[in-house]
């Protein structure tokens, strides 16, 4: 089953950019919220996730606040 | 990644280890004065190292850190956070800075919960709240003007007089929606899930004030990543490494480049050149040890 994961970025934030480059060189598909102009979206991260930063990165179940490559190719376990 | 280049170029076995790749250019927008490039972004300029990196047959180690490095009889021992161990006759060390932190109660526990220090990532998620931006240099500044369209109010505090260019200050000086502490200093950062305010303290007559805020952008500076190495070479009074012209620490067979060292101007073209140096030097320390 493929893997569902959830971006929420800033289009100046330099540490969004850096995970999309990771998932797009890995292969990993992902949908990418951008807080900025989706509100709905804003809110869903402050509040569901409990986040205050970009990238806040969601699979598996898992929430991942910023962006730490070593992390996450931990989690993802590759 | 421009000294293991030069290593490799020169053929030496090279293993280099790094948490990540592009250190702290990945973290900036955008680089004007990289000489063959008008304006590229941090991240993309670091792919180009990378691939550059990528072309020659040297062993690379990311995911991790060096977390201690000690003299062999043959040379040098790196010892890394995950347990790992790795020899060589000659060591290059190019960590670089990282963001300095505030170390007051309160910071750790809500990091990514109202304490950022990335005002161009965070920013617009405190839009119409009041919020503290620490710092009195050119990146405090900058975020200040930032958060001035932004937000609600901005408290700027700083431990010094302002410090940045004179253009930002008039620009922040301006901004009716700014009230500034400066020479104060931050006690403690309040809040149990989320930032819900500061506490800070006037350095002349000791008085505290408590801010209500929702978000607090630290922009205090950088550190030197120096502190795994510091029982084998000098410091400065900056925790950088101390190196004389040919990147030498003192250590014969050590090394050292970039912007963990005492070199003045912290660029990206200088750490580049000052690598390049570095593994020039540790491949005739080399071809001299095999005589």
């Amino acid at each position: 089953m493929a893997r569902e994961v959830k971006m929420y970025t800033t289009p100046t934030c330099p540490y969004c950019k850096m995970a999309k480059k990771f998932f797009d060189d890995n292969g990993i598909k992902y949908q990418e919220f951008n807080i900025v102009e989706d509100k709905a979206a804003r809110e869903e991260m402050k509040n569901k996730y409990d986040s205050l930063t970009v990238p806040t990165i969601c699979f598996d179940g898992e929430v991942m606040i910023g962006f730490d490559e070593a992390q996450l190719r931990e989690k993802l376990g590759f | 990644m421009t000294a293991a280049v030069y290593a490799a170029r020169k053929k030496l076995n090279t293993l280099l280890i790094s948490y990540d790749i592009g250190g702290q250019v990945l973290w900036t927008a955008g680089v004007e004065n990289y000489m063959g490039y008008q304006f590229i972004e941090g991240l993309e300029l670091m792919k180009k190292f990378e691939e550059q990196v990528k072309q020659f047959p040297l062993d690379v180690k990311t995911g991790e850190r060096v977390s201690s490095l000690s003299q062999t009889d043959g040379g040098f021992e790196a010892k890394t956070e995950k347990g790992e161990s790795y020899q060589a006759k000659a060591a290059i060390i190019a960590t670089g800075k990282r963001p300095r932190q505030l170390n007051v109660p309160g910071e750790e526990k809500l990091k990514g919960k109202g304490v950022t220090y990335c005002s161009i990532c965070d920013g617009p998620l405190f839009a119409s709240e009041n919020v503290a931006v620490i710092g009195g240099g050119n990146s405090a500044l900058e975020a200040a003007e930032d958060m001035v369209k932004i937000a609600e109010h901005i408290y700027l505090v700083s431990l010094t007089p302002l410090t940045g260019d004179q253009i930002l200050i008039d620009k922040v000086k301006a901004a009716s929606n700014l009230t500034m502490f400066l020479e104060h200093e931050v006690l403690e950062i309040k809040g149990k899930d989320r930032v819900e305010g500061i506490k800070i303290r006037d350095l002349k007559n000791k008085e505290e004030k408590e801010l209500d805020v929702g978000g607090i952008f630290i922009e205090i500076g950088l550190i030197p990543n120096s502190e795994p190495f510091k029982k084998i070479v000098r410091l400065n009074h900056l925790g950088e490494i101390e190196i004389n012209c040919a990147n030498e620490t003192g250590v014969l067979g050590l090394f050292a480049a970039g912007d963990v060292t005492n070199v003045p101007e912290k660029q990206i073209v200088v750490a580049a050149g000052e690598g390049a140096k570095a593994a020039l030097k540790a491949h005739h320390y080399l071809q001299r040890l095999s005589k």
